[in-house]
């Protein structure tokens, strides 16, 4: 079960969002890459939807 | 082969087709020829200029003086207020340098009686053309038309370019992916930064133009010797003869051309034909020689970003710490970078052409407007910034982006394409 | 009559933390009554709208552009502060944060970076979190999403989809997780033992965690599940999950399961759960005394007594002599018979209620349980117990945990107060706090001699913290604030010493 192997096996993250948590996270010693998240920059919704169907 | 591919599927092999096709291209620079002899289809009283289409009343000031400065060079008109009036009365056609395979940097002007490179994708057949580079200073890719700018632009039609093109022949051409993979090592990106290519290539045909030049060999010497943007247009020509292989490629959304007119910025992508997709123009941001303040600069203009549509340029910037000071990048953290981000929105690298500064990382290759859309990141271009003031050249260098709307329409066309909605 | 501006920036991002520091230096700048620093998003310009902060200009910013609103004396001041904030965003980030290193802008290229990787830590503005998360769980990462302000309907849709994979969805506002020992967002460094923990409440999985800890014994796994999960809406999923998961973890013994009471349909579910598990369950429903639980449950409706269950019953005690509360009645001022709560955090608030409720003395919340009202309607007698970590004290401002400068401000107006005999406060430590509350509470205090109220806390942390716990201890007992050992025993105490004033 994927639950089981995420408590058994070494915890490996990706940070979107505050920086601080994946620095607290390397400060542990924690695998963890950091994406540098900003808010979509297709702001037209019927854009982004297209954009979800054809794997943007 | 799946029955059942999706239009994901689809769109996933097609990119990597055009990637497997950029990769594969073999451009040679074959010959310099007029462009009536190169270029057959040019019609006559055509002025092909850089960027997507674009009308008399819509130009720059630098592109108006070009044109002006075209005209008198081909004898259409006697002086430059002639030819302001007769570019303004319609009689003139204006067209891209993309819609004949050619393309050239800043105002871009190409006539058909300018010599211009000729570089052959030995694997597709197909050619691209571009300018012979003028040099710095007082030239016609700046908006300069006076006396000085036509009579180098004549000789290097009558002169320089024929000695070019016999030297370039005696030797069978002159492979250019080699020289550009040098380059890289040595700190040249193919747009901003061209000195060592531009070395490079004057070592491969300096023992041919000894042979074959019949006049002014020591002025064609100096003349690519004194210029460090020599190979600028071999690039360009190279990056389109490289990248126009992988266009038309039912489902890419890979960008097959890059291009402004100092008005808009257009582009053009695989799956979607020969549309351009425009906005305005933007305003780089870099460093400005002494004396010049941003209000001086023309928005950005020029055919030059086709190569980073190849993975070069403000995309292989981590190749080149000199250029990072001169467009006022940052750090060489900051250069390399940007290269990171390129690698986000591109389909894969390009192993052939590797970076040392990145663990020999191969430049990031073929633009996916999905993932310029989905992660806001616009391709960044190295570039030189024109004074607004036609034929006052370059006032200083910076990093530009194309506007994202660009993206935006040419993926809502992909999207009516393929019946999605 | 003061001056408004609102200064756009287009295209430009920052995270929110980022931008409260420099709205907390520029609010700080001469004749500046408030300063806000967003993103133009539908969410915060209503936030800024409502705070007074928005004026037309700020109206036409997207979700793009950066709006940077300050509110002063003169149109001038406004300029200045302004021009401050627009320096402080130029300014290179710190150092310590790794400002140099590059990060990657979507999920493909960090998977690329960092193969193996299977938790997503998402913590980007409510809006945009879901979107997020379905990425990551089609990428088959597990989520832990922080965000908050997510609508219910997303929450649901991602919990079906997460549960669908077989992946856990800790979240929306999910603030505290421990997975193989590793604090994730506002986790306390907690010895490894055999207690696992499911929590809906952040500070109330951090309370039970750290007593746990401090009283000799460990943690398995702590699971957040956000706020919601017990609401019909969203049925328990994930709570179900982590039940699950920790039942059939051979290194979870026994398991803790801590939140607000849950709607009935939920709590049978779970209920009915835990009955089936071979594993000895204590439930913690904050405020909740009587509700039957199966045979292998033990109920409380406090965290103390929870922590305690899981103990095995071992008692948990002040260290040393319980201080006494007449001679802490002695020391207040004449007159003074009000308790003030000053919480940052939200369960700590409500364990403080429940015991002020079970004493039969009225109090006032901003967050109350069942039976208790808000402050607006209370009368001037009640006693007030604030959760500052609200909505309403948050907009524009971070979390009194990251940022002790409000919290601070009302203890100053508090003491003042001619009426406070008691403060309570909890002081929480470990990953995501400020690095030394204890230090920031105490610098703002008048000597004790001075004082006329009595300042009660607990420290919610361990010794393995950042913080340290027995630092932050002596630094509140040398400046005069009393320790308990909990946040319960606080509340009791601060119970008692009002007995006392009678």
């Amino acid at each position: 079960m994927e639950t089981d192997k995420l408590l058994q096996a070494e915890i490996r993250v990706i940070n979107i969002g505050l920086r601080e948590f994946a620095h607290d996270l390397r400060t542990c010693k924690v695998p963890v890459v950091h994406v540098d998240w900003s808010p979509p920059a297709v702001t037209d919704p019927r854009i982004a939807s297209l954009l979800a169907k054809l794997g943007g | 082969m799946a029955a059942t591919m999706t239009l994901g599927d689809k769109i996933t092999a097609a990119n990597l087709e055009a990637h497997r096709r950029i990769l594969a291209g073999e451009p040679v620079l074959v010959d310099v020829q007029l462009a009536r002899d190169a270029i057959p289809s040019l019609p006559d009283r055509t002025i092909l200029h850089a960027g997507p289409p674009i009308g008399w009343e819509r130009m720059c000031g630098p592109m108006r003086g070009a044109v002006a400065g075209a005209i008198v060079f081909e004898g259409w008109a006697k002086d430059l207020d002639a030819a302001t009036k007769l570019a303004a009365s319609g009689e003139i056609r204006f067209e891209p340098n993309h819609h004949y395979d050619a393309v050239g940097p800043m105002t871009g002007m190409t006539t058909r009686n300018m010599a211009v490179l000729v570089v052959e994708n030995r694997a597709f057949g197909n050619r691209a053309f571009c300018t012979v580079n003028e040099g710095i200073g007082n030239v016609m890719r700046f908006g300069g038309n006076d006396a000085e700018v036509i009579d180098r632009l004549k000789w290097i039609a009558s002169v320089a370019g024929p000695a070019l093109g016999a030297a370039i022949r005696h030797r069978d051409g002159v492979p250019l992916k080699n020289i550009i993979s040098r380059g890289l090592a040595m700190g040249d990106e193919m747009h901003m930064r061209n000195a060592a290519c531009s070395s490079l290539i004057l070592r491969e045909l300096a023992g041919d133009l000894a042979d074959t030049a019949k006049q002014d060999l020591a002025r064609i010497l100096r003349f690519i010797a004194g210029n460090d943007m020599f190979f600028l247009n071999v690039a360009m020509a190279m990056a389109k003869a490289t990248i126009a292989a992988a266009h038309g490629i039912e489902h890419s959304t890979v960008v097959t051309t890059m291009a402004r007119n100092g008005t808009d910025f257009g582009i053009r992508v695989s799956a979607t034909g020969d549309t351009w997709f425009t906005g305005p123009a933007q305003m780089a941001r870099g460093l400005l020689f002494a004396g010049f303040s941003e209000s001086d600069g023309n928005p950005d203009i020029g055919d030059s970003c086709i190569t980073e549509t190849v993975g070069l340029g403000g995309f292989s910037m981590a190749a080149s710490p000199a250029v990072v000071g001169f467009i006022g990048a940052g750090s060489l953290a900051d250069a390399i970078g940007y290269t990171k981000s390129m690698a986000e929105i591109t389909v894969g690298p390009n192993p052939q052409w590797a970076l040392p500064t990145l663990n020999m990382m191969g430049v990031p290759t073929g633009i996916d407007i999905r993932k310029v859309l989905s992660t806001g990141l616009l391709p960044v271009i190295n570039t030189a910034i024109a004074n607004k003031l036609p034929g006052r050249s370059q006032i200083g260098a910076g990093i530009v982006n194309p506007p994202l709307t660009c993206f935006e329409q040419a993926f809502v066309k992909f999207a009516e394409l393929n019946g999605v909605n | 009559m003061t001056a408004l501006i609102n200064q756009i920036r287009r295209t430009f991002y920052r995270d929110s933390v980022a931008l409260m520091r420099i709205s907390r230096a520029v609010s700080a700048l001469a004749g500046v009554e408030t300063a806000a620093m967003m993103i133009g998003s539908v969410t915060n310009k209503k936030l800024m709208l409502d705070a007074g902060l928005l004026d037309s200009d700020g109206e036409s910013a997207g979700a793009n552009d950066l709006i940077f609103a300050v509110r002063a004396d003169t149109a001038a001041n406004a300029a200045a502060a302004v021009k401050e904030a627009e320096a402080l965003l130029e300014a290179p980030a710190a150092a310590d944060h790794g400002a140099d290193e590059w990060n990657p802008k979507s999920l493909d290229t960090a998977l690329q970076q960092l193969p193996g990787a299977n938790l997503a830590l998402i913590s980007v503005p409510g809006e945009f979190a879901a979107a997020e998360a379905r990425r990551a769980l089609q990428k088959g990462l597990h989520v832990m999403m922080f965000s908050d302000n997510v609508p219910v309907a997303d929450e649901v849709a991602l919990k079906q989809d997460a549960k669908a994979r077989g992946l856990l969805m800790m979240g929306p506002d999910c603030g505290t997780a421990i997975i193989g020992g590793v604090p994730l967002a506002f986790a306390n460094v907690i010895a490894r033992g055999d207690i696992g923990i499911v929590g809906a409440s952040g500070t109330g999985l951090q309370e039970v965690s750290t007593l746990i800890a401090r009283n000799g014994s460990g943690v398995s796994h702590a699971i957040g599940v956000g706020g919601r999960d017990l609401k019909a809406a969203v049925g328990g999923i994930t709570t179900l999950m982590a039940i699950d998961a920790l039942d059939r973890d051979p290194g979870t013994r026994q398991i803790v399961l801590i939140s607000k009471p849950p709607e009935a349909s939920v709590a049978k579910l779970v209920l009915d759960r835990i009955a089936k598990s071979k594993k000895p369950f204590s439930i913690c429903f904050i405020g909740v005394d009587d509700m039957s639980v199966p045979a292998n449950a033990k109920l409380s409706s406090d965290l103390r007594t929870t922590a305690e269950n899981a103990l095995s019953g071992k008692r948990i005690e002040w260290s040393g002599n319980a201080p006494s509360a007449t001679g802490l009645g002695a020391r207040v001022g004449r007159g003074r018979n009000k308790v003030g709560g000053l919480f940052s955090g939200g369960t700590m608030c409500a364990e403080a209620q429940v015991f002020f409720r079970r004493a039969g003395i009225e109090v006032a919340s901003n967050v109350p349980i069942p039976g208790v009202g808000k402050p607006a309607a209370a009368p001037a007698t009640a006693h007030v117990l604030l959760d500052l970590g609200d909505d309403e004290y948050t907009v524009g401002r971070p979390h009194p945990m990251i940022d002790p400068t409000l919290r601070n401000q009302m203890l100053a107006e508090t003491l003042r107060d001619g009426k406070t005999a008691v403060i309570l406060m909890d002081v929480v430590i470990g990953y995501g706090a400020h690095a030394d509350p204890a230090g920031e509470l105490i610098s703002q205090l008048p000597p004790p001699q001075e004082r006329k109220a009595v300042l009660i806390t607990s420290v919610c942390g361990t010794e393995d913290d950042p913080q340290c716990y027995s630092r932050q201890v002596q630094l509140l007992q040398d400046a005069g604030v009393i320790v308990a050992p909990s946040n319960a025993h606080a509340a009791e105490l601060a119970i008692d010493v009002l007995r006392s004033l009678r």
